[in-house]
């Protein structure tokens, strides 16, 4: 692709769209990135006059789920038309180019367009050993990082691995996979979840292609419009938590009904992410239709709350099967029986110091009768 | 033989002070008792449809209210600190002098070894209930700001937001949750081993520990009152 001033709109009408069909990708991209339907119009505007930032997409520690799920982005053609577009860059996954050519294709773009690409990066990034456990034509994850950081005009960190670490960060850690945050001096967009949803990827690209700058962002980085809301708030299945009425175990009655899964573990009362306003799969379901409780994998070291199936997470140093309650029912005991055991040793050990109060206050009371 | 004491009537907690004792002893077991069934509620009726009740609504709501109570009421203790009695003072509950680490060794010794007391014991709270009691504030403090950093992404509350710093230094809301509820279990051994001391003081002591939280007085021998 050449370097001109290469916009949305012509690359749509390359690959043969109608103007209605543009008008209306720019409808949903209004849409998809929170503004009103008046918007649409200054969308088509920006697609069309403005040239495409290049995309360069980089995969370090992941297992390319978000990757899998961005080509499952509800609308076709911002599937189509960002997807294809980013691919021309670098992406190793989906670009055509392999091997030297696909590095210098990467190369070219980094010094061509200095300061003005987009950079997307799925997968962590490990720390120990000089970085050693994850090397790509030869050189660490983290100088590749480093170089292709410095002149990103955006830097946005897809799935918990870049955002958080997830699994290659769980306990032990033996990588040292450490979250893109961590690692450049720069802003960084987090899109947590494994994988994060398709349309709140490709909502958060639109909104990079057409502004230029980034969506209001929490103070964990993650767009405001898709992480404000717990999964909990939004869920269908809310009223039942408000009722009381909770599934007891995966096969009762009561998950065949639809009850609510908090006693099964589910995470949605702790888990910011948009899935049940989106849905997935182009607005199929969600986990939590499907019947099974969230996991909350947009939340940082969701895989060490474990176990997944029960509310509370395990308790530190007390071995993988005591939660906060068993140990706290243990420390209650031990007390209950110290206290009981106290009580008797105090009317041995003290039966004389009792005894001489007694004593004291019978023979202060006046006119008291003998009292042994 | 026994030797003869005279004991003399002393005005120990103030009015605020048995308030807040009871106030905080009412909220901390509607607090465990919601929380608990917050934490791992259990089933009550399923007989009608979802949209005809909310008792876990309520139970939350219950618990939420009973958290301002605790908080406030554990303000209002803290400004007593500084007006308030002798006893009530706020340098009661920080040991900082030799006197001060000899009390609690000479309570710890009453307590645990069972051996009698040589030395005198504060009439108010003795140092060593004194610095547990400083201990258990920052508890309370933890409490609070857990419960309200939980509670500000269900609420508009300002209180909430100024504790929601704690959410991302914690690690997560399951991080935040799972240390809230095993916090649960510090009231139930504390109110376990300080209600059994009260017993046990008033019961080797005979100065009216326990009844001193209703009315205020407590005995003491007067020539242990020179201090």
């Amino acid at each position: 692709m050449s370097g001109e001033k290469h916009t949305l709109w012509a690359v749509m009408r390359e690959k043969g769209y109608s103007r209605r069909d543009f008008m209306q990708f720019c409808s949903f991209a209004a849409a998809a990135a929170g503004l009103g339907p008046n918007a649409s119009a200054a969308v088509a505007k920006a697609f069309e006059k403005k040239a495409r930032p290049p995309v360069v997409w980089l995969h370090f520690q992941e297992c390319t789920c978000c990757s899998e799920s961005f080509i499952r982005a509800s609308h076709p053609i911002v599937a189509d038309v960002l997807l294809d577009a980013i691919s021309l860059d670098y992406s190793e996954t989906l670009q055509a180019a392999s091997g030297h050519a696909a590095e210098k294709c990467k190369a070219d773009t980094l010094k061509a367009y200095d300061g003005k690409y987009i950079l997307l990066i799925e997968g962590s990034v490990p720390t120990k050993e000089n970085g050693v456990y994850c090397t790509i034509g030869g050189r660490t994850a983290e100088d590749i990082l480093q170089e292709a950081a410095k002149g990103a005009a955006a830097i946005v960190a897809w799935g918990n691995c870049a955002s958080y670490g997830c699994v290659q960060a769980a306990k032990p850690n033996p990588t040292g996979a450490t979250p893109i945050q961590k690692l450049v001096n720069k802003p960084v967009i987090n899109v947590p979840g494994c994988p994060p949803i398709a349309d709140v990827m490709v909502a958060l690209v639109t909104h990079l292609l057409m502004f230029g700058r980034a969506p209001e962002l929490d103070a964990q980085g993650r767009p405001k419009e898709f992480y404000s809301r717990r999964v909990h708030d939004t869920c269908y299945r809310r009223a039942y938590f408000d009722a009381g009425m909770f599934v007891e175990s995966f096969d009762d009655d009561h998950a065949r009904k639809g009850y609510c899964l908090y006693k099964m573990g589910c995470r949605g009362p702790v888990t910011y992410n948009a899935c049940s306003v989106t849905k997935w799969n182009e607005g199929t379901s969600y986990p939590i239709q499907s019947g099974h409780g969230c996991l909350g994998c947009s939340e940082n070291g969701f895989w060490d709350n474990g176990p997944f199936y029960r509310h509370l997470p395990s308790f530190p140093g007390f071995g993988i099967e005591s939660t906060a309650d068993s140990v706290g029912v243990a420390l209650g005991a031990v007390a209950a029986v110290g206290v009981a055991a106290h009580a008797v040793s105090t009317n041995i050990r003290k039966r004389k110091l009792i005894h001489e109060q007694v004593a004291e206050a019978v023979k202060d009371t006046p006119n008291s009768e003998k009292v042994d | 033989m026994p030797s003869r004491h005279l004991y003399r009537r002393i005005y120990v907690w103030e009015l605020p002070v048995r308030a807040f004792h009871w106030i905080n002893a009412l909220a901390i077991t509607v607090l465990g008792v919601t929380g608990a069934m917050i934490g791992k509620p259990f089933s009550v009726t399923y007989a009608q449809e979802a949209s005809f009740q909310y008792w876990y609504g309520t139970v939350r709501f219950i618990h939420f209210t009973a958290g301002y109570v605790f908080l406030f009421n554990m303000l209002v203790r803290t400004y007593w600190g500084f007006v308030g009695n002798r006893f009530a003072a706020w340098d009661k509950f920080i040991p900082t002098t030799k006197a001060a680490f000899q009390e609690i060794v000479q309570v710890l010794k009453i307590d645990i070894l069972q051996v009698r007391g040589t030395g005198a014991i504060h009439i108010g709270h003795n140092r060593l209930a004194g610095l547990i009691y400083f201990i258990t504030a920052f508890i309370f403090g933890f409490q609070a700001l857990t419960g309200f950093a939980l509670y500000a992404s269900m609420s508009h509350s300002v209180f909430g937001k100024m504790a929601a710093w704690v959410i991302p230094l914690m690690g997560g809301e399951m991080a935040v949750r799972q240390w809230h509820h095993a916090m649960l279990w510090f009231y139930v051994l504390f109110t376990l081993v300080h209600v059994y001391l009260v017993f046990y003081h008033d019961y080797v002591e005979g100065r009216g520990t326990t009844s001193s939280m209703v009315g205020g007085w407590k005995f003491e021998r007067d020539d242990l009152l020179d201090r």
